[in-house]
């Protein structure tokens, strides 16, 4: 049973995957992407890690994919990208070149060991089973990890702010003559 | 076939070489980001699988800070394309090299 959810769940997190990077309109990676989101929920139910399933699917798939398609529609850049002009030539064979020179280092790696991969069991923060994941995850959360907790509010106050301040309009340029110089080169491009 | 720790290493292996091609092939900035998020993605299966492996709530603990991060990431990364658009009607990685100077 765990067998074929893992096998179905893995071809649906790497058909996913590869459909993000080669699809032409981005709103259908935004969606592929959904897809591969999903297949790692499975994984994480699998896994036991029932609340890291929850988080998956409402912050990735809910959230963030929803945050990638409004940016999509908002820019309109929903044109389909040409995939087969090559801009600079020989960036696709080396770039998979370099892809697979990554999965064969990690695979090497994975082969050398032999019988899986060791280290000591946990002693003092163990994983308990499905039912009682959620409750174990919040106390170390809220008592160990307590300190890390508060920075990660910080950094997403820091965050709010500064998408906040990026997407304000300039209400007066700051070097006026750059400014203008800027705006030639935008209407130079619309006419093109 | 028993699924082991080393099948979901496996799987992870193959989905951040899958994630690296993308942000290596695409120059849609969006779809980069995408990449980046698969490459999480196979980490945190990483995480999850190993930490179930050696009963270590770590793992998990560790995918809950990069689940934060990653949102953080996102907002701001889709924040800068906007403020660029704003600019440039085309998004184009390769546009960008007017930073240059």
């Amino acid at each position: 049973m765990e067998t074929v959810v893992f096998l179905i769940s893995a071809a649906v997190i790497l058909s996913g995957a590869l459909g993000v990077i080669f699809s032409k309109n981005p709103v259908h990676s935004a969606l592929f992407m959904v897809q591969t989101l999903f297949g790692v929920a499975v994984l994480f139910v699998l896994l036991e890690a029932t609340f890291l399933a929850a988080i998956q699917v409402i912050v990735y798939a809910g959230a963030i994919v929803i945050l990638f398609v409004f940016v999509i529609t908002l820019l309109g850049v929903d044109r389909a990208e040409d995939l087969k002009v090559e801009p600079i030539s020989g960036q696709r064979p080396l770039a998979v070149v370099i892809g697979a020179s990554i999965f064969g280092i990690i695979l090497t790696v994975l082969i050398l060991a032999v019988g899986g991969p060791t280290g000591e069991q946990a002693a003092n923060n163990p994983l308990g089973n499905a039912t009682d994941n959620t409750r174990i995850l919040g106390e170390a959360l809220f008592s160990t990890q307590v300190f890390s907790v508060e920075l990660t509010a910080l950094l997403l106050t820091v965050a709010v702010v500064g998408a906040v301040v990026l997407s304000t309009r300039p209400t007066k340029p700051l070097i006026s003559s750059l400014d203008e110089k800027q705006n030639e080169t935008v209407e130079e491009e619309g006419g093109e | 076939m028993i699924i082991t720790t080393t099948w979901y290493l496996l799987l992870a292996a193959i989905l951040f070489s899958i994630g690296t091609t993308g942000l290596l092939v695409r120059r849609n900035p969006l779809i980069m980001f995408m990449c980046i998020e698969l490459m999480l993605n196979a980490v945190n299966i990483t995480f999850v699988s190993i930490g179930s492996h050696l009963n270590d709530l770590g793992g998990q603990l560790a995918v809950f800070f990069v689940l934060v991060v990653a949102a953080a990431e996102v907002v701001i990364g889709l924040a800068l394309v906007v403020a660029i658009m704003r600019r440039r009607s085309r998004t184009n990685a390769d546009d960008l090299k007017i930073l240059g100077g």
